[in-house]
């Protein structure tokens, strides 16, 4: 990147006040940036800090309610902000395009994808039919997805996740334009499919020397795609830099916070301390479990058979913490669900303390229940919204015996154990922060001296630097009580910094086992190797990069 | 607090408010008002509106007083109105609730017997139920509800089935709370806004279906009803018309005011239409 090349576009003072009401009076201020040709841009920062609203304000996507009251984007010599709608949809595809993060409801599900490219260069004026057609196959070829011909035909349905992003990709290239705007491109995707969107959005931005603006909440990613890099908290832009400046010398203390919360490995840990109760009985025990989802089966149609958990074995120990590791659909969050009986299992057996639980009634296990529970993935859903959080923290102990009293005790106890004010007991929901729901979420699994603790994808929700506190908070909990952990994630480096052991699943199946030091160094399974040279940011190491911060400032 | 705010800036559901308030005022006052039987003769038959002081809307055929008639099936129309629709709604709830929390064979015959009822032309079912057992205040007010219950059923099995999948119901599970307790302290409180909205509006509903029944002389001989005053003057129809057209004013001035009063309640319950006027 040359100084003398003028900035493809450049925010220069950019103000968006919010309503009456809001926590803060602007969603964003005072930010200035320049996008220079051929870079990819990251803006980091966690939700709520206004990192999508500039990328908004370019693409002229801002609700009404929110006006840019300062600054002006240039483009070419022309204010973004002050054009007529007119002139910013001529704009809009050809000069500037964007890609969101949810590829499914980007794309119409009543037009096939080839349709939905062509679209695109119909609107902006080509009418030449066959011309276009070519250049949908041309697209479709471009972004590698296979066998174009055949699947410009298919609907957005049939398409996988990372096929789906690849077409939202291909319609944002339709008019080589020459500033491509990604809001979290990659978010709901799987790893693997995130390393290959990823590796195909700096290909293209290489090949086409396109200025990108990547927004991200992942550090790993721009450690990945990034030239240069925005870190943004509350509105503000706290730092800004080359990509190795912020991510290897960060001045901001924000941007220090971040980076040491983001998940890496912790190579002191104590690992597989299962080995010494080898020879307990231990605590949870799963053989040869199998779960099948069927859908009925119609008139004329075969019903549809999708085998979740197949011929299941593990072995959990008081003071263990399993990991369970796959990406969607692998039936991770199935064999979780069965295990809490949620779920009726096909067969095989699953002991607690020897007794096997799965053949037993719903009636008849509730009284066991207390002993394993369970914390939920998603801190807005898993509470009631029109209870306080006394009563959802006491509802359990009340159904299995306990009187109110000490119920009440015991939940101020908990409350104060999670880190929460006393005052919390009589409060709602939605009250909270989702960090602070989720501690709620564990006291209420805690309420009931449980052995066995499942958490279900419990930080995947919340915020790199909340999610760094929960994290700490559960391994806390951990080492006091003893139980027996199973964590299930989609994400390595969050197994890889809490779990003794680590279990990889793959479409229902366990591809590979082990402790944390096996699984990253030594994967014997394809599959594995794959999710582990798919993890973000692998070659930048976070947590070199505090310590020599600590140093630096010792 | 905040609900009371919201619903008083929607105007409509204001309007409605106050004339609901008038309909209940006059019901209650009706004794003191018009003191007596309104279905005694009390002065010349047949005299217009303002014709004479005393009969400000007129009198009938018979001599009796219009606006003393209207008065007292004030009180039969909202009475039949309010304790049919919460006769249905509990039988709808309770049907609904069942449903969609077990769901599978349970849900099967129970949506089967509610389909039993939603096949049969509502208004025929009253008509038959209500001339099989004599016509009176309880056999009417339970006919309509028993045609009126299986939509509530249906909405409430809704709230259900997609309640139940939420994570909170799931950790009530995991704590270990029985099936009972987790629909009446679990789902159903986060169910009650779109039934009170579909209550609000059967109200109107029902005292339609009194009217129309009173109107084919299937009311409660012993109290005066509107619809019953629209059914005896539609022979009088070009002679008289304000026989039948304060009457028929005044249900539609009650089904108005309750509609606009749901409404209001809906726009202020509902958080997706939340602010949508902005």
């Amino acid at each position: 990147m040359s100084d003398t090349k003028a900035p493809l576009l450049s925010v220069k003072n950019l103000t968006i006040a919010l309503p009456e009401g809001f926590d803060r009076a602007h969603a964003i201020q005072d930010i200035s940036y320049d996008l220079n040709p051929g870079e990819v841009l990251c803006v980091v920062g966690e939700s709520g800090s206004g990192k999508s609203m500039t990328a908004n304000a370019i693409m002229g996507l801002l609700p009404d309610y929110l006006k840019p009251t300062r600054g002006s984007i240039d483009y070419h010599g022309r204010d973004l902000l002050s054009l007529p709608e007119e002139e910013k949809r001529a704009l809009r595809g050809r000069d500037i395009a964007m890609v969101f993060q949810e590829p499914l409801s980007a794309l119409n599900p009543l037009m096939t994808v080839g349709e939905q490219i062509d679209e695109v260069m119909l609107v902006h004026g080509n009418t030449n039919a066959a011309a276009r057609a070519a250049r949908v196959l041309e697209l479709m070829e471009y972004v590698g997805l296979p066998d174009p011909a055949t699947l410009r035909n298919a609907y957005p349905f049939r398409l996988s996740g990372g096929q789906r992003q690849r077409i939202v990709i291909a319609m944002a290239l339709a008019l080589e334009p020459s500033i491509l705007i990604a809001d979290e491109p990659t978010t709901a995707l799987d790893v693997t499919t995130q390393a290959q969107i990823l590796a195909l959005i700096k290909r293209i931005q290489r090949a086409k020397g396109m200025g990108v603006i990547f927004v991200t909440h992942d550090f790993g990613v721009v450690a990945d795609i990034a030239d240069r890099a925005i870190v943004m908290e509350k509105g503000l832009i706290v730092e800004q830099g080359t990509a190795d400046q912020v991510l290897n010398h960060p001045k901001h203390p924000y941007t220090q916070r971040l980076i040491a919360a983001v998940p890496h490995r912790e190579t002191e840990r104590k690992e597989s301390n299962g080995v010494e109760a080898a020879d307990e009985v231990p605590l949870l025990e799963l053989r040869n479990l199998n779960k099948t989802y069927r859908s009925s089966e119609g008139l004329f149609s075969k019903p549809r058979v999708v085998p979740a958990v197949q011929d299941i074995n593990l072995v959990l120990h008081r003071g263990q913490t399993l990991g369970v590791v796959g990406e969607s659909g692998s039936g991770k969050s199935t064999l979780g669900r069965v295990i809490m009986k949620l779920l009726d299992s096909d067969s095989g057996q699953i002991l607690y303390h020897g007794m096997d639980i799965a053949p037993l009634s719903q009636a008849s296990f509730r009284p066991m229940r207390k002993k394993i529970q369970m914390i939920f993935q998603d801190p807005f859903a898993s509470l009631n919204p029109r209870q306080t959080i006394g009563r959802i923290l006491t509802d359990g102990p009340l159904a299995n015996g306990v009187d109110k009293t000490t119920a009440r005790k015991r939940a101020e106890e908990l409350l104060a154990r999670v880190g929460l004010d006393a005052s919390a007991y009589v409060r709602y929901p939605h009250e909270f922060s989702g960090g602070q729901r989720q501690r709620i979420g564990i006291a209420r699994a805690l309420m009931l001296d449980p052995d066995i603790l499942i958490a279900d994808e419990s930080v995947s929700a919340l915020d790199v630097s909340v999610q760094e506190q929960v994290l700490r908070l559960l391994r806390d909990i951990q080492d006091q009580l003893k139980l027996g952990m199973i964590f299930i994630t989609h994400d390595l480096r969050i197994a890889a910094q809490i779990c003794d052991q680590i279990v990889v699943m793959r479409r229902g199946e366990v591809v590979e086992m082990g402790p944390p030091s096996q699984i990253f160094d030594a994967p014997q399974n394809e599959y594995t190797q794959r999710l582990i040279e798919a993890i973000p940011g692998k070659e930048w190491h976070p947590e070199q990069v505090i310590r020599d911060l600590h140093k630096e400032s010792i | 607090m905040q609900f009371i705010k919201r619903f008083s800036q929607n105007y409509g559901a204001v309007l409605g408010l106050i004339i609901l308030a008038a309909i209940v005022f006059l019901a209650v006052a009706a004794p003191l008002l018009y003191p007596g039987n309104p279905w005694k003769t009390v002065g010349m038959p047949l005299l217009r509106p303002l014709q004479d002081a005393k009969f400000l809307l007129g009198t009938d055929m018979l001599g009796r007083d219009i606006a003393a008639g209207i008065a007292h099936g004030a009180k039969v129309s909202l009475l039949i109105g309010v304790v049919s629709t919460l006769v249905a709604v509990l039988i709808g709830v309770t049907i609904g609730a069942v449903a969609g929390f077990y769901g599978g064979r349970v849900d099967d015959i129970l949506m089967r017997f509610t389909e039993f009822f939603q096949i049969i032309p509502t208004f025929a079912m009253a008509v038959v139920l209500v001339a099989i057992f004599s016509p009176n205040f309880i056999s009417i007010t339970l006919a309509i509800a028993v045609v009126s219950w299986p939509s509530v059923a249906r909405l409430v099995r809704a709230e259900f089935l997609s309640l139940r999948q939420r994570e909170f119901v799931q950790a009530a599970v995991v704590i270990g709370q029985s099936g009972p307790r987790i629909i009446l302290t679990q789902i159903l409180p986060n169910a009650v806004s779109p039934i009170i909205v579909t209550a609000s509006l059967m109200v109107a509903t029902a005292i339609l279906t009194e009217s129309a029944l009173s109107f084919l002389g299937l009311g409660d001989r012993n109290m005066m009803s509107w619809g019953f005053m629209i059914g005896a003057a539609r022979t009088m129809l070009r002679e008289a018309w304000w026989m039948s057209f304060f009457p028929g004013f005044a249900i539609l001035l009650a089904v108005l005011a309750i509609n606009l009063i749901g409404e209001g309640i809906n726009d202020v319950m509902n958080p997706h239409l939340r602010g949508r006027k902005q």
